[in-house]
């Protein structure tokens, strides 16, 4: 790794996720890559959800803290690979559990529609993040932001979000 | 209405029998969508983010007015990579927005299914003017459809296509999971909630026509191989759909008569005025930012 590249990747550390500060952007699997080209340094992100309102804050945050380190960087948003929560670190997981946030489990396997249909009514089994009972259900498949879902513990009684596999 | 309009749509005879587009010079695989099946598909998903959207803060419990605004998120998020991309590939100033905001009811190429409002046949009376039945049964009836266009188009050799489909199937899967089951819940629930899920299954499903009759620009797709040929995905979609109403213990009406033609730009009354309260804003103060 090149001493730019190295520096780059030093700079945007402590960037965190605008509505989880616990987690950073590179433990979050959002910033990708950093790279030099024949353009010049290139910071590639990856949007998580489509329409998640957070995104465009990330970008504005990775500018803002390349400009302030004195940086010439390309931010560049890439889709594909898709963003997937398998790609959170077991660290990261581990610090959305203590935030209250039950992390996500590893996405199942692609199975086709009609398979993942007839499966439908296996919900997860989750494990409540304050006291670990996993007699929890789920209040609603969508939470307080795109990528959680609502659950309750059926145990101590706390509604929490589970950070959803995807 | 006089507007800014991309030089996509400013002939509309032209656009009527042939698509614009074609292989785009931009496009980063060596197979590019056409353009009108890009903005097919982004306008399904703009017109419907945008008509649920109406639930923000009217939904019927606070959990699925949640929902109802991170589904029409997910919808708003996938119309922008798809116009992003389309405007892309048209060049010069056209943008987003002006995809968007600036061209009128009849360049859209939407479902009709997606503009109607949300009051089915039951509802519509001064008190409530929305019908949360209406609303589950059209997003499970389109919900069902799309995870099987998003599952064809993840292979597309339009490279870009591929990408915004790979993200788009993730959220599609979260959409129909939560529709199917409400609407197990309200089929199979009170006499009331099973009342209004079949009356808006019946008025619903002969909209779903028109998922099976390919336009112009759905044609051109499957020709330039980036698109998917929406006839294959019917009997995947009966299942899906067989299999929940048979849970939800409602009834699949019988389908007749007339299939409606939104896809073509032939639409009902209601997209104009969801287009005039969506694009509003932005054709007051035109280049207004936040």
């Amino acid at each position: 790794m090149s001493s730019v590249v190295e520096q780059v990747w030093a700079t945007l550390e402590p960037l965190t996720d605008p509505e989880i500060p616990v987690v950073t952007l590179r433990e979050l699997g959002i910033l990708r890559d950093v790279s030099e080209t024949a353009e010049g340094v290139e910071v590639v992100i990856t949007p998580t959800y489509t329409g998640c309102p957070a995104m465009g804050q990330i970008e504005d945050d990775v500018k803002a803290c390349l400009a302030q380190a004195g940086i010439a960087a390309r931010v560049v948003t890439r889709l594909a690979p898709a963003w997937t929560t398998d790609w959170m670190s077991d660290e990261a997981k581990e610090k959305l559990r203590a935030y209250g946030i039950a992390p996500p489990h590893t996405t199942r396997p692609a199975v086709s529609v009609v398979k993942f249909m007839r499966h439908r009514p296996v919900p997860e089994t989750v494990a409540c993040p304050r006291c670990g009972s996993t007699h929890t259900a789920v209040s609603s498949q969508f939470g307080s932001t795109a990528c959680k879902a609502l659950y309750k513990c059926l145990d101590c009684q706390e509604p929490f979000d589970y950070f959803k596999p995807y | 209405m006089s507007a800014i309009q991309p030089s996509v749509a400013q002939d509309r005879s032209k656009q009527a029998s042939a698509p614009v587009g074609g292989s785009a010079p931009n496009a980063v695989g060596s197979v590019g969508a056409p353009i009108d099946y890009l903005l097919h598909l982004a306008d399904n998903a703009v017109v419907l983010g945008q008509r649920n959207a109406e639930w923000c803060g009217h939904g019927p419990i606070l959990e699925e007015d949640i929902a109802m605004g991170n589904v029409s998120l997910d919808y708003i998020g996938q119309a922008r990579l798809l116009y992003q991309l389309a405007a892309t590939r048209l060049g010069g100033d056209v943008t987003e927005d002006k995809l968007a905001y600036f061209r009128d009811d009849t360049q859209f190429r939407n479902y009709t299914l997606l503009e109607l409002p949300h009051n089915g046949p039951l509802v519509g009376y001064a008190v409530s003017n929305r019908d949360y039945a209406t609303t589950i049964t059209r997003n499970f009836l389109y919900g069902a459809l799309m995870v099987l266009v998003w599952e064809a188009l993840e292979k597309s050799p339009d490279a870009d296509l591929a990408a915004i489909a790979a993200k788009s199937l993730k959220e599609a899967r979260y959409h129909l999971h939560h529709a199917a089951d409400w609407l197990v819940r309200f089929g199979d629930g009170t006499d009331e909630s099973h009342q209004r899920a079949q009356a808006a299954l019946d008025h619903l499903f002969a909209y779903t026509e028109e998922f099976w009759t390919p336009s112009a620009a759905e044609e051109a797709a499957v020709a330039s191989g980036a698109g998917v040929d929406v006839r294959s995905l019917r009997a995947a979609w009966d299942g899906i759909v067989n299999d929940t109403l048979t849970e939800a213990t409602l009834v699949r009406p019988e389908v007749r008569g007339y299939v409606t033609e939104g896809k073509h730009g032939r639409h009902s009354e209601h997209l104009s005025y969801l287009l005039g309260e969506m694009q509003g804003l932005a054709r007051a103060h035109p280049g207004a930012t936040w």
